[in-house]
């Protein structure tokens, strides 16, 4: 049971890449430098066998608060790198036993990630979502007619709950399409982009209901027609709340087949 | 469980958020990066890592929600006495 270090990988870049994240701390508190092979540079750090080995891992990764630490960990280390240099950033958890096994990924997929960081070069992630506050029931719609004879306050009282009832399907519909047209127009202005599945309200921490998660590769000298497009559209769609995040590392287009939902 | 939308809720069109959010972040570094199994993390990648934090989250939400509720909690999270 020796707590041998293994490798962490956050990043891989081209090998112009960067002495400046050299001497960075990162995840598990271990400095990160890089390791270069195959004329590629992998950003890695050093972590304990006893904290990110595979067993603690699956125990870590349940935990909220080790996972918040070891994800804003990776992500401060790849944004460092991303903001100079295309990079393709590793999945969370991508660990290796030494310098050596880590060296040997890089020439076993160095075609491939050739490639990804070609196609990422002068792009980055811009994150967009939507969400649409449902009618508040207790708000003052139409008073109540107590004062029509021929129905009486009980009858008042049932057509203005159906009626809510109608109004909140009809803003949820209506709201559904304001963000597929968004989607449509964001999509318009991007290399390409990926849906995530709408956060639930109460881990986004966010009031009303969330009606689009999407991220788009936009290229960097498009990013800010991409922001004033944002900022239209959700003028034009006076129900939607619209967020815009980034720019972010291109997390979301870095998949296996190399392009994800490319139109 | 969710708070009702305060009448002060911000209309911007369009909101730059500066700071990071977790939710955020962990769709990206779980759902996305390149998947490279690493030796020593060779079967994590069978773990749906989404569905993993969801499950801390969705426990760490549910007791954030239980502390304001009842500050009091016992083992089996019921009222004492």
């Amino acid at each position: 049971m020796t707590d041998s270090p293994c490798v962490w990988v956050y990043a891989v870049a081209d090998d112009a890449a960067p002495a400046f994240t050299d001497g960075q701390i990162g995840v598990g508190g271990g400095v990160v430098h890089p390791l270069i092979a195959a004329g590629l540079t992998a950003i890695i750090g050093s972590v304990a066998r006893s904290e990110f080995g595979e067993a603690a891992l699956r125990q870590n990764l349940e935990d909220l608060e080790w996972l918040e630490r070891t994800a804003r960990a990776h992500h401060e280390v790849i944004e460092t790198v991303a903001k100079e240099h295309p990079v393709v950033p590793m999945r969370l958890a991508t660990v290796y036993s030494s310098d050596e096994a880590a060296a040997g990924m890089l020439r076993e997929r160095a075609t491939d990630l050739r490639q990804t960081l070609i196609r990422l070069a002068g792009r980055s992630e811009w994150g967009v979502k939507a969400y649409v506050a449902m009618p508040d029931d207790s708000a003052d719609g139409p008073q109540p007619e107590t004062d029509d004879p021929s129905t009486g306050p009980g009858a008042a009282y049932l057509r203005r709950r159906r009626d809510q009832l109608a109004a909140h399907r009809d803003a949820r519909q209506d709201a559904v399409a304001s963000a597929q047209a968004v989607h449509v127009d964001l999509d318009r202005l991007s290399a390409s982009a990926r849906l995530y599945p709408p956060q639930s309200a109460e881990i986004a921490g966010h009031c009303g209901s969330m009606v689009l998660n999407a991220a788009y590769l936009v290229a960097d000298d498009r990013a800010e027609e991409f922001g004033a497009a944002v900022t239209g559209l959700a003028a034009r769609h006076g129900t939607l709340q619209l967020t815009l995040t980034g720019p972010w590392p291109a997390y979301s287009f870095v998949g296996q087949d190399g392009t994800e939902d490319a139109q | 469980m969710s708070e009702p939308p305060t009448a002060t809720a911000s209309y911007h069109p369009a909101i730059r958020e500066e700071r990071v959010a977790l939710v955020d972040l962990l769709d990206r570094v779980l759902a996305g990066g390149v998947v490279i199994v690493g030796d020593v993390t060779l079967s994590i990648a069978d773990v749906d890592l989404v569905t993993v934090s969801l499950r801390a989250l969705v426990t760490s939400v549910s007791a954030l929600v239980e502390g304001t509720d009842d500050s009091r909690e016992n083992a089996d999270g019921r009222w004492p006495g």
